[in-house]
């Protein structure tokens, strides 16, 4: 089990050669709380944004003086709208992602904290806001980094995980981090009310490659993580050809939600480079600002 | 019993059982081996799959092959299978078992002695009372036939006699076997006298069967010496094809090691008996030569001890002052020559010295009355050591005044003015023939040919112990030959000459024979029967039937009437005798003997090649059953995925095994020490036990070793610590010793290291450190300390270092040497006591020899130590004073490190400028 202090390292260090990720909001409008950027259009803030001509409807005080004295019309100081995107982040805690095929390999839980955390590293780093489901609303600041790390350190006692039933703020991001291995209504579910409340978001999925290849033979039974689930089999090695179209169906199943809901897909599996992953999440999150 | 080639089974009903395999074989395909319990969290797309097969795919082919051999090699195991089985004997009366037991079947003993454990062992079986008898060694009482185990116990302790057994015993012995024995005989395969008789006496009583090998016999017969060169020959039986066969001439080399000290190859024509291979040795090697031997036989038959025969004794006859131009015949040297040329190795020189280098046997002088001081010494030098001085009186002897007064250690007796002659032409007596031998001379037994006669000798003095050093007398009692035992040696006189000019002994054969007898030269010859009477003979070494040496100094003596008979038996084993005549080696093999294969009768059955063993597979069998199910296990476990970490405790435990135990870790440090010490200069210091003492020895040195490389062309690498128990000295120019007052003492070892290194130029600079005490008592602990270890030391007297000391001078001229404390004395080895000081030169001459020791008491390590970072690691005195002491105390260090590693070389510079100044004149 990856301790606190060093998962936080690990996330640091990861997270560092990446450039600072500044969050686009699409809705400019509908987010209330000023950030550390701005939003290039006028709003409340501290930057300077531009003086426009006074119309009937400003209120008296609003109106700059020193640099209405300069001509004969009467000049409001605007200033930048400057707002934080939130970003929800749901990290599975299940049995099943504690798995790994290989001692040598982390396991899955461990590598989706870790791209959990970087990505909150790279988000509070830009100044937005991060939460975590089922019960961190997003903050901004360093601050935040510190109960984050704490609260995606330990397990549940489920076999597999599903987005707790949450109200993420409305047009904000959500990034779920799991396996997707259980029952596939709960994802459907949360995504889709997500999707409702104008929330853009990611699906990773991370696998090991055992998981992937299902390299067993003989005769075997397979428990799931915790022991509720048991499945026997004489020959191991004739399952594999179902097991994994099975697999294939529940990633296609994965990608048609996202499809239908405006969400990514992305199948991370514990023996690549967590950097890619970290990339990838970043790309879609930053794609807003560039689109 | 079924027979399937060699394979025979006891119980071949049970290999039915091994149609049931395949049965087997599809039984474990069937059963489902456990099942491996995984995590997996995929199981979720896993439920309700269901498996195609009903049969599991978990036993490969190979392992279930594995376990159908297993059950395979438990089914033919139990079905009792032998190898070569042996076709039941059949009878049931008592057994007879003959071993020959010659030197012959000791070629293949251990055969033979398999065999009669399988007889042993069929006699078991068969219930039948079994006596063991070997021809060579009958039993003394009647034949005993008893249960096979008793005997089955003793198989292993029969030998082969190295010789051949007497007929007449065998015939008494045979007489008094029971009636109704059957008899199995292990025959040599060679015809013996009694082969006949027995064999008749035995079919008398039952049945008779054979056993013979068809191992080839050789047979080696004795070296003889032939034109300077050895000829050995080598005996087969009649009838085999061309052969070469290796003959080893072995005897111990210069450090008394036994090896091969020549080798040849004798090559057996097509149907020869005989071969035969010349050795031409060199005298020296050929003395040497203890025995011969063919290679790759193991039996007595097949060794050829050597005796006097062989040697050859280095005689040196002193030749050098007649002087004169003689006429050969008239020369002594002529008849000498002629006597011992054939038999010994004549070296012949007019130099004492060099004929003592060659170290001589014997040493001739004839008629040599001046012997110079020296030369007298070093004759007695060569008698005392064992060596024999034979002299030969003479015209010069006579005339000369040597043994008059007293008796002269380098001839046996004194001797009276003048000689006399009798039976020359001018006296009136006729010349004299010689006395019999008395029988405690050397010479008893030699026969005197009527025509010796001695004209003319010199006389001994009379005296009480005359008769007792005379050995051969003339007819009227004066003495013809006297010998003093001198020391380890003996000098012997002949009172008259080696040439014919005073007697004709040297004409005649006795004179050859005296010099035989007096080791003068060795016999080329066995002694006949008739010298053999009488004497008594004592082994040295004799040969077991296997042909190995065993020393014999403890069997009675032979008789020498025995011995002549040539007759081996138990009392006569072939080996080296020695007697009054010289050594005698009997040998089983002669120059003229004949092997001869036993032709038995057609109605013998004889089993002509070596039996095949039947051995009881039942066990092989059981334990391959055992390997293969032990093989099954890892199989399976591997196969489960089990075996890794189980693998890797066993695979760490098979590396414990195999991996040889660590060298000691001295001789890696030893070389580490010596690639350290050698490969630059290095200072050491003797480790004294004490760490702290150590440390600022270490630092000491490290501080020199820095100064020197800063100031000098000296460049010495990091000090080394040494333990004069173990580590090895030479490497090292000096050791800087401390002394504390616990210091050990070395063991005896370290002190001959010690001493060993002093004497090869070593120095040892002893410091007891305790220099400021010293002043205020008269010893100290660290004082008499150093006495203690100093005392099994090789020092030399010692002085304190003089004003014109080489150390006063060497790199810097210095006056006193301190170190950590100052003003006490250093001592060095003493200058020669008649070392003086030259006119008009600063210094003595002393040029010879570094001091091997400086012992003082100033601890200089303290004042040479630094710390690691350069800095000065003991305060010296005060203040500036106290610097100047430290550089003082550096440039002494220097001094000594440039005297110990130039020697004397400053000490010759002295003279540089008187040379310049006499070439400028």
């Amino acid at each position: 089990m990856t301790t606190a202090p060093t998962l936080r390292a690990a996330a640091q260090a990861l997270a560092a050669p990446l450039p600072a990720l500044l969050a686009q909001a699409e809705h400019l409008a509908a987010s209330v709380l000023p950030g550390a950027h701005g939003r290039r259009r006028a709003g409340h803030g501290d930057e300077f944004w531009q003086y426009r001509a006074a119309t009937p409807s400003d209120w008296g005080p609003r109106i700059d003086w020193r640099r209405s004295g300069r001509s004969d019309q009467h000049f409001v100081r605007e200033t930048e709208w400057q707002a934080a995107q939130a970003v929800t982040l749901w990290i599975d805690r299940a049995q099943a992602m504690a798995f790994s095929g290989d001692t040598k390999r982390a396991s899955k839980a461990d590598r989706a904290r870790l791209l959990g955390l970087a990505l909150a590293v790279l988000l509070l780093k830009g100044g937005e806001r991060v939460g975590l489901l089922p019960d961190m609303p997003a903050r901004a600041g360093r601050a935040q980094l510190e109960p984050l790390t704490f609260a995606v350190l330990g397990a549940d006692a489920t076999d597999y995980g599903t987005p707790p039933p949450a109200i993420l703020p409305a047009h904000s991001r959500a990034v779920f981090l799991s396996d997707f291995l259980g029952d596939p209504t709960g994802v459907q579910k949360a995504v889709m009310q997500a999707a409702d409340r104008g929330i853009r978001g990611a699906l990773v999925q991370i696998l090991d490659p055992a998981e992937e290849e299902f390299p067993y033979h003989g005769r075997s039974i397979f428990e799931s993580m915790s022991g509720a689930l048991r499945h026997e089999t004489l020959r191991a090695s004739d399952l594999r050809a179902r097991y994994r179209d099975r697999l294939a169906a529940r990633k296609d199943a994965l990608a048609a939600l996202a499809r239908a809901t405006g969400w990514q897909v992305l199948v991370h599996h514990t023996d690549q480079p967590p950097a890619t992953a970290l990339m990838w999440l970043w790309t879609q999150i930053d794609a807003g600002q560039r689109r | 019993m079924l027979t399937l080639g060699p394979l025979g089974f006891a119980s071949p009903l049970l290999l039915g059982a091994l149609l049931a395999l395949p049965v087997l074989w599809w039984l474990l395909r069937a059963v489902p081996p456990a099942p491996v319990v995984r995590r997996f969290p995929g199981v979720a797309l896993l439920l309700g799959l269901t498996d195609e097969t009903t049969e599991t795919d978990k036993t490969p082919w190979w392992l279930l092959l594995l376990r159908a051999l297993a059950v395979a090699a438990l089914i033919v195991a139990f079905a009792g299978p032998v190898l070569n089985p042996q076709p039941a004997r059949d009878g049931s009366g008592p057994l007879l078992i003959v071993m020959d037991a010659t030197w012959a079947s000791a070629r293949d003993w251990p055969a033979r002695q398999a065999r009669v454990s399988t007889l042993l062992s069929e006699a078991q079986r068969a219930s039948r009372a079994v006596a063991v008898v070997t021809l060579t060694d009958l039993p003394s009482e009647d034949t005993v036939f008893r249960a096979p185990d008793f005997w089955a116990e003793r198989v292993a302790g029969l030998v082969p006699a190295p010789f051949v057994a007497d007929g007449a015993n065998i015939s008494a012995w045979a007489e008094t076997l029971p009636e109704n024995v059957d008899s199995f005989w292990l025959s040599d395969g060679l015809d013996h006298p009694y082969r006949a008789e027995l064999l008749a006496q035995l079919q008398r009583r039952g049945n008779v069967e054979v056993f013979e090998t068809s191992r080839p016999i050789l047979a080696i017969a004795p070296a003889q010496l032939d034109e300077g060169a050895l000829v050995v020959s080598a005996h087969r039986l009649p009838g085999g094809s061309a052969a070469d066969v290796t003959i080893d001439a072995i005897g111990r080399d210069p450090s008394g090691v036994e090896r091969v000290l020549a080798q040849g190859t004798a090559g057996f024509a097509n149907g020869d008996t005989d071969a035969s291979l010349r050795l031409t040795l060199q005298p020296e090697l050929r003395n040497r030569v203890a025995r011969f031997q063919i290679e790759g036989q193991r039996h007595a038959g097949a060794v050829a001890l050597t005796d006097d025969a062989l040697q050859r004794r280095k005689v040196a006859l002193l030749t050098g002052r007649e002087g004169r131009e003689g006429l050969d015949l008239l020369s002594p040297f002529f008849y000498l020559r002629q006597a011992l040329g054939p038999v010994a190795d004549l070296i012949e020189s007019p130099s004492v010295d060099d004929l003592l280098l060659t170290a001589p046997d014997v040493l001739i002088l004839v008629d040599i009355t001046t012997l110079s001081e020296v030369e007298s010494a070093q004759i007695l030098e060569f008698v005392n050591a064992g060596g024999l001085l034979l002299r030969f009186a003479g015209p010069g002897l006579a005339a000369s005044d040597l043994g008059r007064g007293a008796d002269d250690p380098l001839l046996p007796v004194r001797l009276r003015i003048g000689g006399r002659s009798v039976g020359g032409a001018m006296s009136w007596g006729e010349a004299r023939l010689l006395r019999d031998f008395a029988p405690d001379s050397p010479f008893a037994g030699l026969v005197i040919p009527p025509e010796v006669t001695v004209s003319s000798q010199v006389l001994a003095q009379p005296d009480p112990g005359l008769s007792d050093r005379t050995i051969a007398t003339l007819a009227d009692g004066t003495p013809l030959v006297t010998r003093q035992f001198t020391g380890d040696g003996q000098v012997v006189l002949i009172h008259t000459t080696a040439n014919a000019e005073w007697t004709t002994l040297p004409l005649s054969g006795l004179f050859v024979q005296m010099l035989e007898r007096l080791a003068v030269s060795t016999r080329a010859r066995t002694p006949d029967a008739a010298e053999f009477e009488g004497t008594q003979w004592q082994p040295q070494r004799v040969l077991d039937g296997f042909g190995q040496n065993v020393d014999a100094s403890t069997r009675p003596q032979v008789a020498g009437e025995i011995l002549a008979t040539q007759t081996l038996g138990p009392d006569l084993l072939p080996g080296v005798y020695t007697g009054t005549l010289g050594s005698v080696a009997l040998n089983i093999g002669s120059a003229d003997m004949e092997l001869l294969p036993m032709v038995w009768p057609a109605t013998v059955p004889v089993e002509r090649d070596m039996t095949l063993q039947e051995r009881d597979l039942k066990a092989p069998f059981l334990l391959a059953a055992m390997a293969v199910l032990l093989i099954d296990i890892l199989a399976a476990l591997w196969l489960s995925g089990r075996l890794r970490r189980a693998g890797a405790a066993v695979a760490l435990a098979v590396a414990a095994i195999i991996a040889q135990p660590p060298a000691p870790a001295m001789a890696q440090s030893d070389d580490r020490l010596a690639i350290a010490a050698t490969s630059s200069v290095v200072l050491a210091h003797v480790l004294s036990g004490d760490p702290r003492v150590d440390d600022v020895a270490q630092a000491g040195l490290l501080g020199l070793s820095r100064v020197l490389f800063a100031r000098t062309s000296i460049e010495p690498a990091e000090p080394i610590g040494v333990n004069v128990e173990q580590d090895e000295l030479t490497f090292f120019p000096m050791l800087y010793w401390p002394i504390t007052e616990n210091s050990p003492i070395p063991s005896a070892a370290a002190y001959e290291r010690l001493n060993r290194y002093l004497r090869g130029g070593g120095m040892i600079v002893f410091d007891t450190r305790d220099a400021e005490l010293a002043g205020l008592t008269r010893t100290t602990p660290e004082a008499r300390r150093l006495q203690a270890i100093a005392r099994a030391l090789d020092i030399p007297p010692l002085e304190t270092v003089p004003e014109d000391h080489v150390l006063t001078r060497t790199f810097y001229l210095l006056q006193d040497f301190p170190g950590r404390y100052r003003g006490r004395d250093v001592w060095v080895e003493a200058a020669p006591a008649d070392s003086e000081l030259t006119e008009g030169m600063p210094f003595r001459n002393l040029n010879d020899g570094v001091t091997p020791v400086i012992v003082g008491g100033h601890d200089w390590a303290a004042a040479w130590a630094i710390n690691a970072d350069g800095t000065p690691m003991f305060r010296i005195g005060s203040g500036l004073a106290g610097e100047q002491q430290r550089e003082i105390a550096y440039r002494f260090g220097i001094n000594l490190i440039t005297h110990v590693l130039t020697g004397n070389y400053k000490s010759d510079q002295v003279h540089v400028p008187a040379l310049l100044e006499r070439l400028g004149q």
